[in-house]
């Protein structure tokens, strides 16, 4: 409420940032942290496979660079934009939260980046010099160490970053210590990074088989060989990815209890928790009948064979990132703040004297029964929209539905009843911050929206209406009580030291 | 007039938390990681508009056909750089100047997001502009066209940056404007604009002399008819060019900068700034004009002081947008700590509301259990009629005689019925309140 309400009323804002920010874990492990020592072992085998004679064997060397170029590409482009999208896109839809976490765990995110920076200027490093690393075989021996060198240091890159999601979650992180250290010991780190790294490497894996086939014709010898590697890569590291996953898949429960934040019992947790389940049974066992058939009957592996698998495993990486994140409800920063952008500790405040009154930006700030449907409207924005649109996804119409019964008309006293106590029967909902009067013009609100179809567009179409009582002319009067207020006192000390 | 621009001046609250480092050590880490990112972004783009003009070039002359490849295979380096390096200035900003730069971003916030795709669309053409380089030699224009977009592309993204870090100066102007578009015609962002376009060039005019004049490059091998001399006098005069417009450029950006951020420090500052430049300036013209051999004679000097330049103009910068926005930090710490002072009076004075439960006490022994269905359950549940969930009258029916399944059902409610939406569980409340609640319910009267 501090902030224009950049807002998507269809789209919706979650979704926005989590298409971004699944995007990016997409490639940063199946890409980077999977992909490049699947990559190296690949060049590293076509050394070792060449005669006598050849530095290396170049048709192979040609292909894996090939994939490596795909890699390369990737990374650089969609990989760094989506990483960079991650800011842009959580800074606009929950500016208060990330400003608050920047100004206590900045140099977290300082080391990341210094790690990052490193790993941009190794991965330039290995793909440019690629081609020029044939010409000799004391090159071609000091590229491959240096893959390998790339790929430590690209899963140290993952095992920091890891760390930077515990903390967000950690339970007494926040008011306690504020390092970095906190979120290596936060009880959700080992299981997850036990999770992540085979996951990556299996995903890196089965992307790699599917451009083995890209870049290799049918019934040739080279694409039976690719097609071999990957496979026994893959086997390799499914087994530990499954076994990951489950361990994994255990802890979150375990971390939510102790955040005490959702009722492990919730049904929404629980839906999510269970798709998960299939999922991963789902994505394991199809990746595993692809490796099994690529090394039995390699030459018969066809593009199309290995595209679902491929999918699979990165639907696998996706929705853990989801249950990950719905840990987190209804806060944002445990303890501290809600999803909706509001400090707990200011919630007795906002009971007392309503929310709209403190909102900087609201043609309302106050309820009348003049303007009950627009001050219903901003309630909505400042204490819903970060979650709900009005009928897109997540409609606070749909929810509502699906309660009440499809197409029957709601009923305002219902509606401001269940919204009055929703936090204690949907634990994953912080409670509605406001005063009686603005609870009932939102519940005449969300009425309307049902009646009208009505949308609201977010402060980056629609400007901003600043509300007077915040504002530089009722701020200045303040700024002149508080200095008057200030001299009063030292005057009152200086009455008294005499 | 006047009184109604006083009253769109937002003054929000910030963020009521300390400063990670020292401001003065938070500032130079700001100034300094811009630098760095806008030098690279300088070369990107200076790289791509300079591949762009070669190839046009090139249809002709088959050296600028090579050259514009040879620029064209820097733009992968340098723009992975620029966008790795922008993420420090991009938290410095976030944690010193949060509320400014966080507002002005969300309310241009469409193309604020817009940035993932372009720049994203944007590299990736210019590496399909590389990789085709040889496909497409029998079809020059197509090449040319995809080196064209991305060039148009980068011309238009730092505008969507300019916009914001303009935006963010002027508070008074928040409330009138609507979108990217809006804010685009604030002062003074074109002349900013046009200020920046010609430092990318200069700066890659220089990156242009040092690259293609490095012993180790292999000039023969990629240019016939072309000298190496012939090309660094090129970079050297493109560089001297863009400086020369710079003298006016600048001149146009002080004078349309609002005045609110002036004061006798900027002048000094920038006037500095452009002051070592003109040494510079005078050192590459000595090399371009003078024997062949001696063209390298300078370049360490006109490095090193076209580098104190843009150390002062990135200073600069700063001193403007800590000059502008001081009196309304001010005021912003004013609202900030009126709030957390009113906040704290509401924690340690709660009101009545707050307590939860409403015992009615003519209700006798089920009064507690009243009480916490009202809050709890009445939301969903009616005595006689289906609201979200059945009635009491309903599971007075199906629970009379096994309460205990009854405050089972209420703390791990099974399977649902078709037509109504599950039931969460209370296994927040205490067994106690659980028994209570079924007590009240068992109580109730069908008739």
């Amino acid at each position: 409420m501090d902030f224009p309400m950049f807002h998507l009323d269809w789209l919706n804002d979650r979704f926005l940032i989590a298409i971004i920010a699944i995007l990016h874990v997409f490639i940063n492990h199946g890409l980077a942290v999977g992909f490049i020592p699947y990559i190296t072992r690949l060049e590293q085998q076509g050394v070792m496979n060449s005669g006598p004679d050849q530095i290396t064997n170049l048709e192979w060397d040609n292909m894996v660079h090939k994939m490596m170029k795909v890699g390369f590409i990737v990374t650089t482009t969609l990989g760094a934009m989506t990483g960079v999208g991650i800011w842009l896109s959580v800074s606009v839809v929950s500016p208060s939260s990330i400003a608050s976490l920047i100004k206590v765990f900045y140099w977290a995110w300082f080391i990341e980046w210094l790690v990052f920076v490193t790993e941009v200027v190794l991965i330039l490093i290995y793909f440019l010099t690629w081609k020029n690393s044939n010409k000799s075989l004391k090159a071609k021996l000091r590229h491959i160490r240096f893959g390998w060198f790339l790929s430590v240091f690209s899963w140290i890159t993952m095992a920091i970053i890891v760390s930077i999601l515990g903390f967000m979650m950690d339970p007494g992180n926040w008011n306690n210590q504020h390092s970095l250290i906190n979120g290596f010991t936060n009880p959700i780190y080992i299981p997850q990074l036990l999770f992540r790294t085979p996951t990556a490497m299996l995903v890196g894996g089965i992307f790699g088989y599917l451009l083995s086939t890209v870049f290799t014709k049918k019934n040739t010898t080279l694409r039976a060989r690719a097609v071999k590697q990957s496979s026994i890569w893959i086997l390799i590291w499914a087994p530990l990815s499954l076994i990951g996953a489950i361990y994994y898949y255990r802890a979150l429960p375990q971390a939510m209890v102790e955040n005490m934040s959702t009722a492990v019992g919730t049904l929404e947790f629980a839906q999510y928790y269970d798709l998960l389940k299939w999922i991963i049974i789902g994505a394991v066992s199809t990746v595993l009948i692809i490796s099994l058939l690529g090394i039995w009957k390699p030459k018969k592996i066809r593009f199309a064979m290995v595209l679902i698998p491929c999918i699979m495993a990165f639907g696998f990486l996706g929705i853990f990132e989801r249950v990950r994140e719905f840990i987190r409800k209804p806060y944002v920063i445990k303890g501290y703040m809600y999803s909706n952008l509001l400090r707990e500790e200011d919630y007795p405040l906002y009971k007392r004297d309503g929310i709209l009154k403190y909102a900087i930006y609201t043609s309302t700030p106050e309820v009348t029964e003049s303007n009950k449907i627009g001050a219903g409207r901003n309630v909505f924005i400042l204490t819903c929209s970060r979650c709900h649109t009005t009928q897109g996804i997540n409609s606070i119409v749909g929810v509502f539905e699906k309660m009440y019964g499809p197409g029957k008309p709601f009923d305002e006293g219902a509606i401001a009843a269940f919204t009055k106590g929703m936090h204690n029967g949907r634990t994953f909902m912080p409670e509605f911050p406001g005063s009686k009067k603005e609870l009932d013009a939102l519940s005449a609100y969300i009425k309307h929206l049902q009646q009208t179809g009505d949308v609201i567009e977010g402060a980056q179409n629609e400007g901003i209406v600043v509300n007077p009582k915040q504002s530089i002319d009722a701020v200045v009067k303040l700024l002149e009580k508080q200095e008057k207020q200030k001299a009063d006192s030292l005057a009152e000390v200086a009455v008294t030291k005499n | 007039m006047f009184q109604l621009l006083q009253i769109n001046t937002p003054v929000p609250r910030d963020i009521p938390l300390p400063l990670p480092l020292p401001e003065w050590l938070l500032v130079a880490l700001l100034v300094f990681s811009f630098l760095l990112h806008i030098i690279f972004v300088n070369l990107m783009i200076g790289g791509t508009v300079l591949t762009l003009w070669c190839q046009i070039k090139g249809l002709k002359e088959k050296d600028y056909h090579n050259l514009a490849h040879e620029i064209s295979r820097t733009i992968t380096v340098n723009k992975s750089l620029a966008v790795v390096l922008g993420v420090a200035p991009l938290l410095s900003i976030s944690t010193l100047y949060a509320t400014y730069f966080y507002s002005a971003t969300s309310l241009t916030g469409g193309m604020w997001i817009a940035l993932i795709p372009l720049i994203t669309v944007a590299f990736l053409l210019t590496y399909l502009n590389k990789y085709t380089w040889h496909v497409l030699d029998k079809n020059k224009p197509l090449s040319i066209a995809i080196i064209a977009t991305a060039t148009a592309l980068f011309l238009f993204i730092p505008l969507i940056f300019l916009v914001n870090v303009n935006l963010m100066l002027f508070p008074e102007k928040w409330g009138t404007i609507k979108g990217f578009f809006s804010a685009l015609l604030l002062p003074n962002v074109f002349p900013r604009y046009l200020h920046f376009i010609f430092a990318s060039m200069a700066v890659t005019g220089l990156f242009i002399f040092w690259y293609m004049g490095r012993k180790n490059y292999p000039f023969e091998m990629y240019f016939e008819k072309l000298t190496r001399y012939e090309i660094k006098k090129k970079a050297y005069s493109l560089t001297l060019a863009a400086s020369v417009a710079q003298f006016i450029m600048g001149p146009l950006v002080l004078l349309t900068l609002p005045t609110k951020g002036f004061d006798w420090k900027l002048i000094l500052v920038i006037l500095s700034g452009a002051g070592i430049a003109l040494p510079a300036m005078w050192w590459i013209w000595k090399a371009i004009t003078g024997n062949p051999e001696n063209i390298d004679r300078h370049f360490g000097k006109i490095v090193f002081a076209l580098g104190v330049t843009v150390i002062f103009m990135g200073s600069g910068r700063h001193v403007y947008r800590a000059n502008a926005l001081a009196p309304h930090q001010k005021l912003m710490a004013a609202n900030t700590a009126e709030f957390e002072r009113l906040s704290k009076e509401a924690r340690e004075n709660p009101i009545a509301e707050q307590v939860d439960l409403k015992i009615d006490s003519t209700l006798g022994p089920v009064a507690k259990g009243a009480a916490l269905f009202e809050l709890n359950c009445s939301s969903c549940h009616k005595e006689k009629e289906k609201l979200v969930g059945p009635p009491i009258v309903e599971m007075v029916e199906i629970y009379t005689g096994s309460k205990d399944k009854l405050t089972q059902w209420i703390k791990a409610p099974g399977k649902k019925r078709p037509g109504f939406p599950q039931m969460p569980g209370f296994a927040q409340l205490s067994d106690e309140d659980r028994e209570e609640i079924a007590q009240y319910i068992l109580s109730i009267k069908t008739k």
